[in-house]
């Protein structure tokens, strides 16, 4: 069998699948409620729903989304200085596909596209540096969103275009690092939060070991977990048993991809080009040291100090409880907008228009038509 | 005359008469097209005469006429028409003029008619290379030859570079229903079994990866094919096949939610029994698309009474277009929703994709 193939075998997956449902039972009744247990990566969200693994495990495991999603952490602001920029003559926004139809407080990227505006959409941020090479007479600004799964190749084009003297290309930062809003979740008093699957591409990025404090200083079972049925299974196990052994560590369940110290060559890329930085998440506000500012030294290439943009206030949409859904407080369907005036053809938060948003995952794969 | 020409909208009268031996040189020694070649003078009717009647050569196409004039076959005719954009022009298991006769006959096909004639209309951007051009014209021909269909009638126009890209293609088709069974969605009963003809995905996979140049190796091929000669068989065969689709844009998942909606009927799925290529899965893994929402472009849905099912796919598999085809599910009593069984034994409701799949950030 294909390496991928055996984590996809669907009898393994039913005796997992089985093992679950019996821990998850024993786990209840100690309780005395559903043990839950929260992912914090939008692929994670996407994949519990696509395998079916979310609706099988209903009324047995309370399967919570955090805030893994780096379009809907995104705040306003944010987004309408994205538009802002593909507004300036002569600039070329390039972006991850998935930032396209977010709306904004007055308008998206797809909207300022159908009016004219140059945006492309990119698979790498090679792309948009190459674009820049090729059209010298062009501004790009590649729109820099995501978790530390896409820094390290976001900052490698930074470093490349400094060694060329490439001076048309710049990036508008608004990454988020994954450690520190963990330790904000993990810290709020209200959490419920019993064990944490932790994103498999993420830790490939920081290793297993920078994920510790997981369980060393809050004590939440944890396990690294991969995309496939078997991999989210096993790693629900993993997690149920160590509840139920009043055991708390951060297990890596994904060592085919995730190191142990992390991907030391990628770091070093980040840490050449990035400092930390306090951000603003959608629906947590403030969070410490969790976003990435460029180091002094390549401030040439930020986009946002090299077009200095003014937008007005942010207008949040009446209704929008994206906040509470990315903070793992509500569920997507018990929204009132969910599926009425909030679709992800007329979104109205980037949890539902966002590829893997927890709005748009319940609408995909959990409605009953 | 068939009007191949004409810059202006409103052209009254085309001056093209049979003409006088074609010089060779003016039209392959100029390497590109230009506005000239769509304003009616004689770089047009060299064009048409050196490319496309000469590839297209039916008695039709030689008369030359406004119209094409056609017998009126006995029965009911079915009309389709379909537009053709794809980037890029040149694929791998393909291209955007091998697409637009396969794409209007597999429509006549699953139609449950036998395609009869076509026509072509081209919209050309200014600058596109003469050679590519008669590439895609050959390439037509060749198709068309081969699903045995003329192409009697076209039009050719040229527009400003940055106003297209490259070429556009509309094919309009024309196809003779056969007697029975009438195909319709009014048929589809409880019990049925869906069935389709091969992998999915494949079109939807090859072009992304060409276009994107993601630089994935091998075996990425678009399934784009006429499917007639392999439809028809089946359907004087077997009564039983109640209604036909070809999933294009959109893939299964959509072409069996528009199935289901229309017949208000429900469709239960099983992810196991879907037949995708390692290929496509793996490009599409990699990248976090879904196989069952990539086109195809030489497969058939089709919606059998429970009966005949298994004798229409062993019937499909004897045939090289149908090697892989298999029951992927069955029709129960509901509202036009789409179910699909995981291998896990949990179900999802399968729904239309608002929006193109864009693939994952991280």
């Amino acid at each position: 069998m294909q390496q991928w193939n055996k984590y996809r075998d669907p009898a393994l997956g039913r005796q997992l699948l089985q093992k679950v449902r019996v821990s998850a039972q024993r786990a209840a009744d100690r309780l005395g409620r559903l043990p839950a247990v929260m992912e914090v990566c939008g692929t994670h969200t996407m994949a519990l729903g696509r395998t079916g693994i979310r609706s099988l495990l209903s009324g047995q495991v309370e399967l919570k989304s955090g805030p893994g999603c780096p379009v809907c952490v995104t705040g306003y602001h944010e987004i309408d200085m994205m538009i802002a920029f593909s507004r300036l003559p002569g600039v070329t926004v390039a972006t991850f596909g998935d930032m396209l139809r977010v709306p904004g407080s007055f308008s998206s990227l797809e909207k300022e596209r159908s009016k004219g505006a140059e945006i492309i959409i990119c698979y790498s941020p090679a792309e948009a540096l190459a674009r820049a090479a090729e059209q010298p007479d062009r501004q790009v600004v590649f729109l820099g969103i995501g978790f530390e799964t896409t820094v390290p190749t976001i900052a490698a084009t930074i470093l490349e275009a400094a060694g060329r003297g490439i001076r048309n290309y710049s990036v508008y930062s608004t990454h988020k690092l994954l450690p520190p809003v963990l330790r904000s979740l993990l810290a709020a008093p209200d959490v419920a939060v019993d064990g944490l699957l932790l994103p498999g591409h993420v830790s490939a990025i920081l290793g297993r070991q920078r994920l510790d404090f997981v369980a060393g200083e809050y004590g939440v079972p944890s396990v690294i977990a991969g995309f496939e049925m078997v991999d989210m299974l096993f790693a629900l196990d993993a997690i149920l048993a160590q509840m139920l052994e009043g055991r708390a560590k951060v297990i890596n369940g994904y060592p085919r991809v995730v190191p142990e110290e992390g991907n030391l060559r990628a770091l070093a890329v980040i840490d050449e080009v990035f400092q930390a930085v306090d951000a603003s998440w959608r629906g947590l506000g403030p969070v410490r040291q969790s976003g990435l500012a460029f180091r002094p030294v390549l401030e040439q290439f930020d986009a946002a100090a090299r077009f200095p943009l003014e937008v007005p206030p942010p207008r949040i949409p009446r209704g929008c409880r994206c906040g509470e859904v990315l903070q793992g407080k509500l569920s997507p369907g018990l929204c009132r907008l969910f599926a009425r005036s909030c679709t992800p053809v007329q979104p109205v938060g980037p949890c539902m228009v966002s590829s893997e948003g927890a709005c748009a995952a319940f609408y995909r794969y959990e409605r009953s038509g | 005359m068939i009007c191949f020409t004409s810059l202006v909208p409103s052209c009254t009268g085309c001056l093209y008469q049979a003409a006088a031996k074609p010089n060779a040189r003016e039209v392959i020694g100029v390497p590109d097209i230009t506005l000239a070649h769509g304003d009616g003078g004689s770089l047009t009717h060299r064009l048409v005469a050196e490319i496309f009647l000469d590839l297209f050569d039916n008695p039709f196409l030689r008369k030359q006429g406004d119209a094409a004039v056609i017998l009126s076959p006995a029965g009911k005719l079915a009309v389709t028409t379909d537009s053709f954009v794809v980037d890029p022009i040149f694929f791998p298991g393909g291209d955007i003029g091998k697409l637009a006769v396969c794409g209007t006959v597999n429509d006549l096909s699953v139609s449950g008619a036998e395609p009869y004639v076509l026509t072509a209309g081209f919209i050309i951007e200014e600058g596109l290379e003469m050679h590519v051009l008669k590439r895609i014209a050959a390439s037509m021909a060749r198709t068309a030859r081969e699903a045995g269909v003329p192409i009697v009638a076209g039009d050719t126009k040229v527009v400003p570079h940055g106003r297209g890209d490259k070429v556009y293609i509309n094919t309009t088709g024309i196809g003779v229903v056969m007697a029975a069974p009438e195909l319709d969605c009014g048929r589809i009963s409880a019990g049925d079994k869906v069935i389709i003809s091969g992998t999915v995905g494949d079109h939807g996979m090859a072009v992304l990866a060409a276009r994107e140049r993601f630089g994935l190796e091998g075996q990425l091929a678009s399934d784009c094919a006429a499917l007639n000669r392999f439809i028809q068989p089946l359907l004087k065969r077997f009564p039983g096949i109640k209604v036909m689709r070809d999933p294009t844009r959109g893939g299964l998942a959509t072409t069996a939610k528009e199935l289901a909606a229309a017949a208000k009927m429900d469709f239960m799925l099983y992810e196991e029994q879907i037949p995708v290529a390692p290929s496509v899965q793996g490009a599409a893994e990699l990248l976090g698309l879904d196989p069952l929402y990539l086109a195809c472009e030489g497969r058939c849905l089709a919606v059998v009474e429970a009966g005949q099912s298994g004798s229409v796919v062993s019937s499909m598999r004897r045939h090289p277009l149908g090697r892989h085809a298999q029951v992927i599910g069955e029709v129960e009593q509901g509202n036009g929703n789409v179910y699909l069984k995981t291998a896990l034994g949990g179900t999802k409701y399968l729904d239309l994709l608002s929006g193109s799949q864009f693939p994952r950030i991280c």
